[in-house]
């Protein structure tokens, strides 16, 4: 029997108890539809992180932090007190002269004296009190911290840079409320931040708008340069006894932006060695990346167990079409058709189930999916441009219907050999 | 039809033994029986339900093999022959008529018809000319594309020997192909089998408890409880 005729005669065979054929495929609708969602979420999720990290991370930039000491275990008492290692985590402790939860000022030396370094910031917390534009009146406003990590999402302007004149980015969200309207108009308006000095006398610091951002996952505030950030941060500090010690949560440093894995490597292993965490932004998403892998391979473990739950349905399936064409494969292997060849014929027909279970459950997946996610990017997740949830790879669906045919081919192992074994006399005098 | 000559026979059977069951429940259903089959002979397997007639057909036609004894093809031990090789001799030297239609009702007669030839592998528009010349042979060609579900018995059996020669085959087994059918149906089905028989030198091998059908072969083998009882040659059969 030609390949092709057995496909044929398969798939005809599959339409002849319509009934119990829709049930098995609609078991391995279930795995397959479950499996395509999950992965779609996989993707949509992980693409979009990648998208960010391509599009507005920076390359070039270290977030660079102590190392943290061993915590305890869960269970075990606290650590012996040792006063050359306590720290008020984060609270710059004017007793101790210095504080190594944080970093201090000889920190940031150290780290810029660090080879392929190329300068250090602190990462500053700064509490500005609000925002106005051309008094029309005041606003809270949040500051991104660490936005040297990523580049902004521009909607109009142009990135910050290293200037000594005050530039800031806007989110697009405030523009409205400031009356700064369009994002184009707003450009090269200048606004003024209030903040409080350490007596709570309130600065006004001015600064250049050159940028609106689009609202992303990686920070909602306005950015600052290097020398609003400076300051703003002076004018914060304004007042602050001078014993004070100061530490930082958090530094940024650049490096030569050309490095290589290798070379990027040996600057984190170098300040590693002096007792500093160093994470580029991708390190940092590195990490959601894992935490989200791991969560869509649960997921993908539902749909999974739905397949194998319908592999059984495609044996049970198998079983009963060999059992109700007993004379008709007697019939043909008495006149000659090899037992490979029944095999086959019973293996293309799960096959030919498994695709369509799968193929239907696929499509209907994306079907779905499509409309979620689209109401979602319309709704809920609005904010974030670009974000879309459910992205379905060809690949990965074409993966999926395979896997899906691979499962059908393996139930159908034992029904096929059934059939395939069968005496063609004991299958004619079957009654 | 006198070619019970000086050939050698297309088949034999020598001494073949063939018991159903185990033990206490272990049946003799061929108990030692011989014969020969020569090209373009008709021959009637003749004896009462359960003598061991269709045992006897199946290991001819190589459908199962003997306990004990030989079943010779041409000048091989069937024994000696590959699994391969007696599919391909079943599918392309011998037809086929059961005790039962054995039609897949949800085909078309067409399909039904060239089965032999879809499982040898035959492309499908040789597959169509060669099955409607086997219909048309049998005057069914206007219901090559009924289902065979709604064929009458008289019609179905002509389906069944369309399917038996549409393979050209040497040999054709039919088992009671008269068994399910009407004295004018069964009449009509006779002079199709031995016109086959006359035209194109088929060899057939007819189970059947039928007298009339039986004389009408040139030689008669009478079996009873798996045993040959005697045979008779009719020289003069006729068509
Ligand atoms: N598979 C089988 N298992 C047990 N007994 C069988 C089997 N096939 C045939 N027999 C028995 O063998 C005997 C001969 O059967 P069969 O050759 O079909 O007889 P006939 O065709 O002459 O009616 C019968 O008694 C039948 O019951
Ligand atoms: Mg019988």
């Amino acid at each position: 029997m030609k390949t092709l005729d057995i496909i044929g005669t398969a798939v005809d065979n599959t339409f002849r108890s319509k009934l119990r054929t829709t049930l098995t495929v609609v078991a391995i609708f279930i795995g397959a539809f479950t499996l395509t969602l999950t992965s779609a979420i996989g993707t949509g999720v992980s693409n979009y992180l990648d998208i960010q990290l391509a599009s507005v991370g920076t390359t070039d930039v270290l977030s660079i932090s102590q190392t943290a000491e061993d915590a305890p275990d869960l269970g075990d008492g606290p650590l012996r007190y040792d006063p050359t290692r306590a720290t008020a985590d984060g609270v710059p402790s004017p007793e101790a002269g210095f504080s190594t939860g944080v970093l201090t000022e000889s920190d940031l030396d150290a780290i810029g004296n660090t080879r392929g370094i190329r300068d250090v910031n602190a990462v500053v917390s700064l509490t500005a009190s609000y925002i106005e534009y051309d008094a029309k009146g005041k606003f809270q406003v949040a500051i991104s911290e660490n936005a040297e990590l990523t580049k902004a999402d521009l909607a109009a302007g142009e990135q910050l840079t290293p200037s000594d004149n005050n530039q800031i980015l806007l989110p697009a969200s405030y523009l409205e409320t400031l009356g700064l309207g369009a994002a184009e108009a707003a450009i090269g308006k200048v606004v003024t931040i209030g903040i409080a000095n350490y007596d709570g006398a309130m600065h006004e610091v001015h600064a250049t708008v050159t940028g609106v951002q689009n609202l992303t996952l990686l920070g909602a505030g306005v950015r600052l340069n290097q020398a609003l950030t400076n300051e703003l941060f002076a004018a914060q500090t304004d007042g602050e006894p001078t014993a004070y010690e100061r530490g930082y949560f958090l530094a940024s440093a650049h490096f030569d932006p050309t490095s290589n894995d290798d070379q990027v490597a040996a600057i984190k292993a170098d300040l590693a060695s002096q007792g500093y965490t160093a994470q580029t932004l991708a390190d940092q998403i590195g990490v959601f990346q894992t935490i989200l892998t791991g969560i869509v391979a649960v997921l993908n473990g539902f749909g999974l167990i739905a397949l194998l739950a319908a592999a059984f349905g495609i044996i049970n399936t198998l079983l009963m079409s060999v059992q109700e064409r007993t004379r008709e494969i007697g019939l043909m292997k008495a006149m000659g058709m090899g037992g490979g060849r029944v095999y086959a014929l019973f293996s293309v027909e799960a096959i030919f189930i498994g695709f369509l279970g799968s193929a239907l459950g696929a499509l209907a997946a994306i079907g779905a999916g499509s409309i979620i996610s689209n109401v979602l990017a319309n709704t809920v997740l609005a904010d974030l441009q670009g974000l879309q949830v459910l992205q379905f790879a060809p690949g990965q669906v074409a993966g999926i219907i395979l896997l899906v045919m691979v499962i059908a081919f393996l139930a159908s192992t034992l029904p096929a050999r059934r059939a395939a074994r069968q005496n063609p006399i004991d299958a004619l005098r079957y009654e | 039809m006198n070619s019970t000559t000086i050939t050698s026979p297309v088949l034999a059977a020598r001494g073949i033994r063939k018991s159903y069951g185990r033990g206490t429940a272990r049946f003799d259903a061929l108990d030692g029986v011989s014969l020969e089959v020569y090209a373009g002979q008709s021959i009637a397997i003749v004896g009462k339900s359960g003598s061991g007639k269709s045992t006897l057909m199946h290991l001819l036609a190589l459908l199962d093999s003997p306990d004990a004894g030989e079943v010779m093809v041409g000048d091989t031990d069937a024994k000696e022959l590959s699994v391969k090789q007696v599919n391909r001799m079943r599918n392309e030297d011998f037809g086929f008529v059961f005790q039962q239609f054995f039609l897949n009702p949800n085909a078309t007669v067409l399909d039904n018809v060239v089965l032999p030839l879809t499982i040898a592998g035959v492309a499908a528009g040789e597959r169509k000319a060669r099955g409607m010349a086997a219909l048309q042979q049998l005057e069914l060609d206007d219901k090559a594309k009924n289902m065979a579900v709604n064929l009458s018995g008289g019609q179905k059996q002509r389906v069944v020997i369309a399917r038996a020669l549409v393979n050209n085959p040497k040999v054709i087994f039919a088992d009671e192909p008269t068994g399910n059918l009407d004295t004018m149906t069964g009449a009509l089905v006779e002079d199709i089998l031995f016109s086959l028989n006359k035209d194109k030198g088929i060899t057939l091998v007819i189970v059947t408890h039928d007298p009339e059908l039986a004389a009408r072969c040139d030689r008669q083998i009478f079996i009873r409880d798996g045993r040959e009882v005697g045979s008779l040659d009719n020289a003069g059969a006729a068509a």
